[in-house]
């Protein structure tokens, strides 16, 4: 066995090798690992690795993407059943992997229904089923594994699942010819194991986890739970029945540093010490034995956050200075709302209950199965009846199952164009231009398209939703400019539009045109004050409706009006001088929701 | 046909402390065939115990809508929303341990009171033939709805196994049946089937379960203190479903630094060594549990004065609630929260108290006011009783 002794932080190899034996040390207690990588030798090493570490003969069980919560979770064989004539139970995947660990694949497209019944699972160390007919309580203790093989930022593990996991990982670095390196052997995973148990953490260790967690802004208060459990786990590895500060600082490092939300503001003694008391004072009488020093207490809780903070991926770092991340980490509510259940149409999500005929279809399958058992009963029933008399199966109305699909609602964008006097003057034409493409995108994407245009006094619906191209374009090309920016008006169409899509089972997105100059309050009376006033309300009701919006500044030179605009009704701000038409449409296509039957 | 009811399953879920089986370590089934032999439905025990509820760390509200809830069940039901990790659901797991225990008929499938005539099951019902039938205390059921169960464990179904291996018709209650006296709780209520979500409030609402199947037509009490709990960002409740809730609370991790220490701390030792945290709380358990004991009593005779029912009116009307729910769940919440404060008079503090928890997810959305229910409700608070 190779036993190099860089230490294992240092490459990412050393730090994934870290992980894994920590992670083998309690994988029902750091709770799961998030891989992120594609495909490739670097990880099919480190499960290689994983397993070698895990105890002999723990169960090593593979979740697969769509799987059915009859076999997640367990329920009725029914072929089993029927052919032995008594209840024969299916046992679940999650209560297969006790004692061992699951690996979940293509992690980044599991839905929230299946990261849900994972995370319930770690939180209980149980798997309680209730289902046809059974019910039970098997132990599921386990870890897992999630190979998350995302390809852009905004993809990734659902957050149910990263707010459970105690590590994250990331292979795409790792050097080819590092990854045969390991650190430790199986006896030495067992033994820490073994040790497990009995390893105690003080009161300070406690504290500067805690502290550390916060001052990265990592809300849960799960991250510095897991962070003591992986602390343990290293004290453990080390042959320490105490965690000492460097077992916390690895552990802050491992666990919490890839789920910071922002950077520690350099906490200078001075700084922080006039507001928060630092040292909490029921803390002190709590504890009568801490008899260290508020400096050594310090000490102690800068040197974890260091090290915690440099646990950072650095292209989280890169983003949290950018004051970006909050952004990108946060759930896209458009993601999770496009996606409807619907009994028509779409891709197939399972079977419910019910009676076919409206708007429901007929799962024949399922309420076949549902019949199944009680065939003996039902004849039973018949059994002064001559045999051939009754129907060979009897299926009866509560058997009656119906198709559930899902689908992504249809997309309708809603144009909202300022052919005032002052738009028209210089960037109508070009508006128009930018329209056309995003139109051809709209196009190709099937979705819905509505033109609202607003001038003069009020604002009309040049368009209503339609799919036809054409219309559109025409609709645009007769659209005449002049006359004052009643902002106020049109933001209310486009809003009561966006509603009314809503309420059809459609997603709105808006696109507004305009340089911000309104003139015209919403009573159609001129002013520029009161039609500003007016605007910026009305676009906080659209921002009230939750659509998605993008502003497109159309002034000849960027002014702050359409930026105001667009952070009132939470939208993106795209300045019309600095682009052009097709950088335009790109932009908006890039933050579009996903859309039109096309799943991803 | 008489209704014959398959094994009573109470004594699992919900046992606390002098249940050594609790204790024991689990079934040695747990290695390799997949497929087993249905050891059915075997009482499910927990393997673990709960986190004590005193030893919540914050959380005030959380915990007063849940002690109120338990005091008045009429209240109507709890839904929590908020934070991942914010210990929603160990607040709820934790009411078995802490309530009082209720006289049951013994074998009786639905938790029937032995004391109460009404409303007891059909099966209690048949044999009530005027001597007082056998009670013993249990512990009030909390049944705990996991993910991916379905409708047929729900609500109850025909016993399977008998169907199977002798041709008969049993009913076979579900857990609504175990529920009946005690709580329902739902975690990640928001991903739950909608029309699963439909069928619980509105078996809450009315008290009573009803299962028609194979021609087999029961009809048993289940009454429930239904408890939500979810994450907003795994999607919105539908209001309509938001309203039938009596009162909604909303969690978020402790911004204290201290506060956040002790909830390490606590839950790292109740993790190491389950049985001697519960030991070490003991006595604060007892304390709430005197708490919700005198409450319950004191309750029947907490007065309402008209001064605050007037009160309780008007901030309805200020804020614009629909119907008479919010009112109705607005006193109610304030005159349990007078009996657990052992207060003889429901006083316009105790309203304010209760305001937000009581109201806040019954506000039409105002798209022009960005402002959030809970501050508007204390608006209206302020505007209305002073500061």
């Amino acid at each position: 066995m190779t036993r190099e002794p860089p230490p294992a932080g240092d490459t990412p190899w050393g730090r994934a090798a870290l992980v894994a034996s920590l992670f083998a040390v309690d994988p029902a207690g750091s709770a799961g690992v998030a891989i992120r990588s594609a495909a490739g030798p670097a990880r099919d090493r480190w499960l290689a690795l994983l397993r070698d570490l895990l105890p002999p003969g723990a169960p090593v069980r593979r979740v697969p993407l769509h799987v059915p919560d009859g076999r997640l979770l367990g329920g009725l064989d029914l072929a089993a059943t029927l052919g032995a004539g008594r209840l024969v139970a299916d046992k679940g995947l999650i209560a297969e992997a006790d004692g061992g660990i699951m690996i979940v694949a293509m992690a980044e497209r599991v839905s929230p229904a299946t990261a849900a019944r994972l995370a319930s699972a770690l939180d209980k160390g149980e798997i309680v089923l209730e289902r046809d007919g059974l019910a039970s309580r098997s132990p599921a203790r386990f870890g897992v594994v999630a190979l998350d093989e995302s390809v852009n930022e905004d993809e990734g593990l659902p957050l149910v699942l990263r707010d459970h996991f105690s590590f994250e990982i990331d292979l795409a670095a790792v050097r080819h010819n590092d990854a045969a390196w390991r650190w430790h052997t199986p006896d030495e995973i067992a033994a820490a194991r073994e040790r497990l148990p009995g390893v105690v953490a003080g009161e300070d260790i406690l504290a500067v986890v805690s502290e550390a967690a916060m001052a990265l802004g990592i809300a849960s208060l799960r991250a510095p739970l897991l962070a003591l459990r992986v602390a343990r786990a290293a004290a453990a590895l080390d042959g320490r029945s105490a965690v000492s500060a460097d077992d916390a600082a690895l552990a802050c490092n491992l666990v919490l540093g890839p789920r910071a939300t922002c950077v520690p503001t350099t906490a200078e003694p001075p700084d922080s010490e006039p507001d928060p008391p630092e040292p909490p004072p029921e803390e002190r009488e709590d504890e009568p034995e801490g008899d260290e020093n508020a400096d050594a207490d310090r000490e102690l809780g800068e040197v974890v956050l260091e090290a915690a903070q440099s646990g950072i991926p650095p292209g989280l770092l890169a983003l949290l200075q950018a004051g970006e991340a909050s952004r990108n980490r946060a759930p896209s509510t458009g993601r999770s709302g496009a996606l409807r259940h619907s009994l028509l149409r779409g891709r197939p999500a399972g079977v419910r209950a019910g009676q076919p005929g409206g708007r429901a279809r007929l799962s024949l399958i399922d309420t076949l199965r549902a019949a199944a058992p009680w065939q003996r009963l039902r004849r039973g029933e018949f059994a002064d009846a001559p045999a051939a008399a009754g129907p060979r199966i009897r299926v009866r109305k509560e058997d009656f199952h119906v198709a559930r699909y899902r689908q992504r609602s249809e997309t309708t964008t809603i144009f909202a164009i300022d052919a005032s006097g002052s738009a028209a003057l210089h960037r109508l034409a070009e508006a128009k231009g930018a329209v056309e493409l995003l139109l051809a995108d709209c196009y190709v994407r099937r979705d819905r398209v509505a033109v609202v245009a607003f001038r003069g006094q009020g604002a009309d619906l040049l368009l209503p939703p339609t799919r036809s191209l054409a219309r559109a374009k025409r609709s645009l090309a007769g659209l005449p400019g002049g006359g004052g920016t009643p902002l106020a008006c049109a933001l209310d169409a486009v809003r009561s539009l966006a509603d009314s899509t809503q309420r059809r089972g459609g997603t709105p997105f808006v696109v507004i045109l305009t340089d911000g100059q309104a003139n015209i309050a919403r009573d159609g009376t001129p002013g520029r004050a009161r039609a500003r006033e007016d605007a910026i309300g009305a676009a906080r009701a659209l921002r009230a409706g939750g659509s998605r919006v993008v502003v497109i500044d159309t002034a000849a030179r960027a002014q702050p009006l359409a930026k105001d605009l667009a952070d009132a009704c939470g939208g993106r701000y795209l300045a019309l001088p600095y682009a052009r038409a097709e950088s335009i449409s790109g932009a908006v296509r890039a933050i579009s929701p996903p859309t039109g039957g096309r799943l991803p | 046909m008489p209704l014959e009811s398959s094994r009573f399953r109470q004594e699992g879920f919900h046992d606390v402390k002098d249940d050594d089986a609790r204790r024991s370590p689990p079934r040695p089934q747990a290695r390799s065939p997949r497929k087993s032999a249905a050891p059915a439905r075997q009482a499910p025990v927990s393997a673990r115990a709960a986190f004590p509820f005193s030893a919540i760390v914050g959380q005030a509200e959380m915990k007063l809508a849940i002690l109120i809830a338990a005091v008045d069940p009429t209240v109507g039901g709890v839904l929590v929303f908020g934070d991942r990790g914010t210990g929603k659901s160990t607040a709820v797991r934790s009411l078995a341990a802490l309530l009082p225990r209720i006289p049951v008929v013994e074998g009786c499938p639905y938790n029937c009171d032995p004391a109460s005539p009404q409303g007891l099951c059909p099966r209690c019902g048949a044999q009530a033939t005027g001597k007082s039938p056998k009670a013993k205390l249990v512990p009030v059921p909390v049944v705990d709805l996991p993910l991916g169960a379905t409708e047929d464990r729900v609500v109850g179904a025909l016993d399977l196994e008998k169907a199977l291996t002798r041709g008969e018709k049993a009913f076979e209650p579900g857990m609504l049946a175990r529920a009946n006296r005690g709580f329902l709780y739902i975690d990640e209520v928001n991903l739950l089937e909608d029309h699963l979500v439909d069928l619980l409030i509105d078996v809450a609402a009315s008290g009573e379960n009803l299962v028609e199947r194979e021609g087999l037509s029961v009809r048993h009490p289940a009454r429930f203190v239904l408890v939500g709990s979810g994450n907003p960002e795994e999607g919105e409740l539908r209001p309509q479903l938001l309203d039938r809730f009596g009162l909604s609370v909303e969690v978020s991790t402790p911004k204290d630094l201290a506060d956040r220490i002790a909830v390490v701390r606590r839950r790292d030792e109740f993790e190491r060594d389950p049985a001697a945290f519960a030991v070490a709380w003991k006595r604060e358990e007892d304390r709430i549990r005197k708490r919700i004991v005198s409450a319950r009593e004191r309750l029947p005779k907490t007065n309402v004065p008209d001064a605050t029912l007037e009160q309780a009116a008007r901030l309805c009307m200020r804020l614009g609630t629909d119907g008479l729910r919010a009112e109705l769940t607005l006193i109610r919440a304030a005159r349990a929260l007078a009996a657990l404060d052992g207060d003889a008079d429901v006083s316009t503090e105790h309203l304010r108290r209760v305001a937000p928890a009581s109201l806040r997810h019954r506000l039409r959305r105002d798209p022009l006011d960005e402002v959030g229910s809970t501050s508007r409700i204390e608006r209206a608070l302020q505007e209305q009783l002073g500061p």
